[in-house]
């Protein structure tokens, strides 16, 4: 399982990372694991406001759909382009070109609150 | 891994089910079948009773030949799907693992004194090898047995000196076979295969269920539970070819009622954008209205498609059909397609 030291993490495995001004968000390498194949992405549009731990999304895995959940609040920059013809980017480069989506964050203080890479570390061990 | 029928079954290997079935579908994917049940029967009239009793014609198989066939009750509905083969003076029937109970009371409850049926599924262990390479593979470990048996045929065959029986069968929509063989050689064999096609350059690797049954649904087979089940009839699934209305057969009559009444709605295939339909989403007319439910739905790697069987009012199973299906509470655009998704290759 690799973990990116440079992300923050929900409980519920998706993971941010700051870019400048914005946040990348995408699934933990566990996560892409435990779900298994990814064959159909399908994020909110760019532009939507949303609220941490708001749903943004669904990832289909050959056996089932998950919910993607906002690991901090702000507004919808970017939605991966690529996922659509490709979803195992997910598989195969979740921290990388397998992003879901960039947004704009609200509040500063939620990023504080997420886990970091050692504290996900203990949690994926617990599971 | 996950129960299934008892087993401890692989969802997938650690390739992934999407490589798996692509696999399978350009060389050979090995896969582990024996919770498969094996039913013999013989003695005298075991050739009118297996008649009577499976919906296909049967008395013009020759030893070796291997038939699709349906288990039905009486009121027409598919207790279960078999191969039947007939061999030198016994049948071989072979039986999905979760109705292998029921199919056996069924068969027995129904069989005369002077037939014997016995449940061979402990002591036989299956394995099916499947794909374009797949014969090629069997040859190189049978002495070329393989390629001298027709589709739709079986005999016997020595791999790795164990005497096996080879059906020129299988689930995937690719040529292959399944092997029947003593269960206390199945690592044996499982690890022969996967060798002799690493030595051979016959790139040869396990599948999981997932795989198998993407592969099967691509190639418009039923799974029993989805497509076809004891709350569903063959005439609306599809497959009044594999009822032969020239005998008499368990269900008949009630088909034939079936038949004369046309049914009440009909199995489809769906093509989905936006989507992975899945068993239990509902399917809507344009207007919402609800007017069918998915049986099975998937990713299908080979067409890259999201597809669906569903059962919908008749009148709405012309290829072509605009309809749409229910995902997570938003309508997503489906269209009525030509089963199968994938030729299979025995119709090629």
């Amino acid at each position: 399982m690799k973990i990116d030291q440079n992300c923050r993490y929900r409980s519920s495995h998706e993971f941010a990372r700051k870019d400048g001004a914005e946040v990348v968000i995408g699934i933990s390498d566990h996560a892409q694991d435990a779900l298994g194949d990814i064959v159909f992405v399908e994020m909110a549009e760019a532009g939507k406001k949303v609220a941490q731990g708001e749903a943004i999304g669904v990832i289909e895995s050959v056996k089932a759909a998950s919910d993607i959940y906002a690991p901090v609040s702000g507004t919808i920059t970017a939605v991966n382009p690529a996922l659509q013809g490709d979803p195992a980017l997910v598989n195969k480069d979740c921290y990388g070109a397998g992003w879901l989506l960039r947004l704009s964050p609200s509040d500063q203080s939620e990023w504080d609150g997420l886990l970091d890479a050692a504290a996900y570390e203990k949690e994926c061990g617990k599971e | 891994m996950a129960p299934f029928a008892g087993y401890d079954m692989p969802i997938s290997y650690p390739r992934g089910a999407v490589e798996e079935h692509l696999l399978c579908r350009r060389s050979v994917g090995l896969f582990d079948i024996d919770h498969m049940g094996q039913v013999e029967l013989k003695g005298g009239g075991a050739d009118e009773f297996v008649s009577g009793l499976v919906s296909a014609r049967v008395l013009d198989m020759l030893d070796g030949d291997a038939r699709y066939s349906l288990l039905l009750d009486e009121k027409g509905l598919v207790l279960d799907d078999l191969f039947v083969y007939r061999l030198p003076g016994r049948w071989w029937i072979v039986v999905n693992a979760s109705n292998r109970e029921s199919d056996l009371a069924w068969i027995r409850s129904r069989a005369p004194r002077s037939v014997t049926v016995d449940d061979r599924s402990d002591d036989t262990y299956m394995i099916a090898v499947q794909g374009p390479r797949a014969i090629e593979l069997l040859d190189a470990v049978s002495g070329g047995a393989a390629s001298s048996l027709r589709r739709f045929t079986a005999g016997e065959m020595t791999i790795g000196g164990t005497k096996v029986l080879f059906g020129r069968t299988g689930y995937t929509g690719e040529d292959g076979g399944e092997l029947f063989f003593p269960a206390s050689k199945a690592l044996e064999i499982w690890e022969l295969l996967l060798a002799e096609g690493e030595g051979r350059g016959i790139e040869t690797a396990p599948i999981g269920l997932a795989a198998r049954d993407s592969l099967r649904f691509e190639a418009g087979m039923p799974l029993h539970g989805h497509e076809i089940s004891p709350s569903i009839d063959p005439i609306e699934a599809g497959f009044k070819w594999a009822c032969d209305f020239d005998k008499d057969f368990v269900g008949r009559k009630a088909l034939e009622g079936i038949v004369a009444a046309g049914p009440a709605r009909r199995l489809v295939g769906l093509d989905v954008t936006g989507g992975v339909p899945r068993e239990g989403f509902e399917v809507l007319s344009p207007g919402g209205e609800t007017v069918g439910v998915c049986v099975a739905g998937m990713y299908c790697p080979t067409v890259r498609k999201y597809a669906a069987n569903a059962f919908v009012q008749p009148a709405l199973s012309k290829q072509g059909t605009a309809l749409a299906v229910s995902i997570r509470g938003k309508p997503r655009d489906a269209v009525v397609v030509k089963r199968p998704l994938y030729l299979p290759a025995y119709r090629r």
